[in-house]
């Protein structure tokens, strides 16, 4: 069938990279020359993943539209689908549907600072947007990234850490709850809601993204407010359960708004008006 | 187009289904059996069931099966081979003696999978079916078209319906589309002309209860209401309701593998099961039962007009006759209407 919606893209497991316990980054190339080129995407889109036999699995592109020619995933260890692809070996052939969803909005950033604000697995979805901004630096004013999680061995990406930590363009702040430092952390110790009210950076033609664990972001989003961050300033990236990715089996919505075709990108104005069921 | 009124005698209608049942198509008809009337392929014109208010199942099953494969995937020695359905696989269906509700969730369930993106899968099958819909001379208290915007005689969504005039009396055949055309083309003697005849005299009576446009106002406010928990508190989640609905189009997509070989099959799926909208962490948006029927009630009465123009009910008034709790989805939206905001 010329059109069949549901059918993926052969894709190639080229890299597999260790991230942090359970959490795997797959590097991806189009078996199909073909669909390699026809393929596009923006910041901040997800995609469905499958592993053939076992099924699908929702997450987001976390490379940057402005890396050619492949695409990656970052995806923790946690249900069926997520433990067949860690199974998977360099080499083997996976199934990619998408992109889905809405996109941050790159170009009406232009010439704003930007704060990124993440938590734990969350980087991910939000790596795709930093990796896309700094390709296009001389479009922004400061760069700020907050990231924190449980523990030193919890945070993922650990070499762009490192990367962007030692660029002069790039603010980089990372820090672990209480308790889970090593003896030779130099971030700093605390929760991410306290850290970011301790950094205070300025609300000044800046956008904030945050995306992190309900629970960081419920207490993120008050500080923003008290740093002058108005909610049309504030982007977030929503996760439902979803099968098609494409508005119709049903399960995404919140209210009448479809995580995977309204968002997954809202900004904290929009989700003000939704019911409180996500 | 304006539609075409031709008479057929009763004793034609066995003819008729003759005609229809060669030549590479299946005629899809009510069979009875123990009591329950659903849809299965026809052999023999005496096994079509007329006697029938509705079938238990409704028609939607001929363009959106229960479980319909996807795809089909090999793991061979050069890696893997992934094809897909192709739409000569797809039989033509004759789908004979649908109700005009079960009509017009057709069009329902089509606006769903051509949300923006147009489910080929789902339209393939659709394009080979034609709608051969019979109008209701009788009705039950669960019936409720009339206040869907529907009615006993409605001719929305057939290509064909039929409208029998009397108790023994010969048809009214309104000729609806093209598809319609081309099945008087097959049989034209069978079409004689029609003088005047008042349709709506041989029609079943189905009072107006609430208006679902009234419906939809008040949903606009009613999200936090106390009264979906009152509502549900019968609701056992088994998702009967989304089995027998015409329009509910939710479905799961599952791998079904066989050692080296497999499919992905597409399945119905029900907003009313706690699995539904369960995340892997454990973590449910939708965590008690009154919020999935909330979704159900909202989905077609608020958030399908407001998305998609239409309305994601029929008045079938099937998840009524299904609930094994005794729900009644009338009941429930008369008590919506009556409820103070």
């Amino acid at each position: 069938m010329t059109n069949n919606l549901y059918m993926p893209y052969q894709m190639k497991v080229e890299r597999i990279t260790y991230e942090a316990p359970g959490v795997k980054t797959f590097m991806l190339r189009f078996v199909n020359e073909d669909d390699q080129n026809k393929f596009d995407f923006r910041a901040g889109q997800f995609g469905e993943y499958s592993v053939y036999g076992v099924g699908e699995s929702t997450f987001c592109i976390a490379s940057s539209p402005t890396r050619k020619g492949y695409i990656e995933c970052t995806f923790r260890q946690t249900g069926k689908v997520t433990n067949a692809l860690s199974d998977c070996e360099e080499g083997s052939i996976i199934g990619f549907r998408g992109p889905y969803g809405n996109t941050f909005p790159l170009d009406e950033w232009k010439g704003k600072s930007l704060l990124f604000i993440a938590g734990g697995i969350a980087l991910p979805p939000m790596r795709c947007v930093i990796w896309n901004a700094l390709d296009l630096r001389d479009n922004f004013k400061d760069i700020t990234i907050i990231y924190g999680a449980r523990s030193t061995k919890d945070l993922v990406y650990k070499h762009e850490l490192q990367d962007w930590g030692s660029r002069p363009d790039v603010k980089l702040i990372t820090t672990v709850d209480p308790g889970g430092e090593s003896p030779d952390w130099k971030g700093e110790i605390g929760f991410v809601p306290t850290i970011v009210e301790k950094v205070a950076p300025s609300s000044k033609d800046t956008i904030a993204i945050v995306c992190g664990p309900p629970v960081m972001i419920k207490y993120t989003f008050p500080v923003l407010a008290k740093l002058g961050f108005s909610d049309e300033n504030i982007f977030t990236t929503l996760e439902n359960r979803m099968k098609c990715g494409f508005g119709k089996c049903g399960r995404c919505n919140v209210g009448k708004v479809y995580v995977c075709k309204d968002g997954p990108v809202f900004t904290l104005a929009q989700l003000n008006k939704l019911p409180d069921e996500y | 187009m304006k539609s075409d009124r031709r008479l057929v005698r009763k004793g034609s209608l066995e003819k008729l289904f003759e005609v229809l049942k060669g030549d590479n198509r299946q005629v899809y008809a009510p069979f009875s059996r123990n009591g329950r009337t659903s849809y299965r392929k026809i052999e023999k014109f005496s096994d079509i069931a007329t006697d029938y208010i509705q079938t238990t199942q409704s028609s939607k099953e001929v363009s959106f099966p229960r479980t319909e494969k996807i795809l089909d995937y090999s793991k061979n020695a050069d890696g893997m081979s992934v094809k897909g359905i192709e739409p000569d696989q797809i039989p033509q269906i004759m789908l004979w003696g649908i109700r005009p509700c079960d009509a017009m969730g057709i069009g329902e369930l089509s606006s769903i999978f051509n949300w923006d993106y147009k489910d080929e899968i789902y339209n393939n099958r659709l394009s080979k079916v034609t709608v051969l819909g019979f109008s209701c001379s009788k009705t039950d208290e669960y019936c409720f078209c009339t206040s869907v915007g529907g009615n006993p005689g409605n001719t929305e969504g057939s290509d064909i319906l039929f409208t029998q005039l009397g108790g023994n009396g010969d048809y009214l055949a309104e000729i609806l589309t093209e598809k319609g055309e081309k099945v008087i083309a097959l049989s034209p003697e069978l079409f004689e002309a029609a003088g005047d005849i008042e349709k709506e005299k041989f029609l079943a009576d189905v009072p107006v209860k609430f208006s679902h446009k009234e419906i939809y106002g008040k949903l606009e406010k009613f999200f936090d209401s106390e009264e979906w928990v009152g509502q549900s508190l019968r609701c056992i989640g088994c998702g009967a309701c989304a089995y027998v609905c015409p329009t509910c189009a939710c479905f799961d997509i599952q791998d079904d593998s066989h050692g080296k070989l497999g499919s992905r099959v597409r399945c119905w799926d029900s907003c009313g099961f706690s699995l539904f909208t369960l995340h892997t962490s454990g973590h449910n948006p939708r965590n008690v039962q009154s919020a999935r029927w909330r979704q159900r009630i909202m989905h077609k009465f608020s958030y399908m007009p407001e998305r998609l123009s239409v309305y994601g009910c029929t008045g079938c008034g099937r998840c009524s006759r299904a609930c094994p709790a005794d729900m009644n989805i009338l009941e429930h939206l008369t008590s919506i209407k009556e409820a103070a905001l």
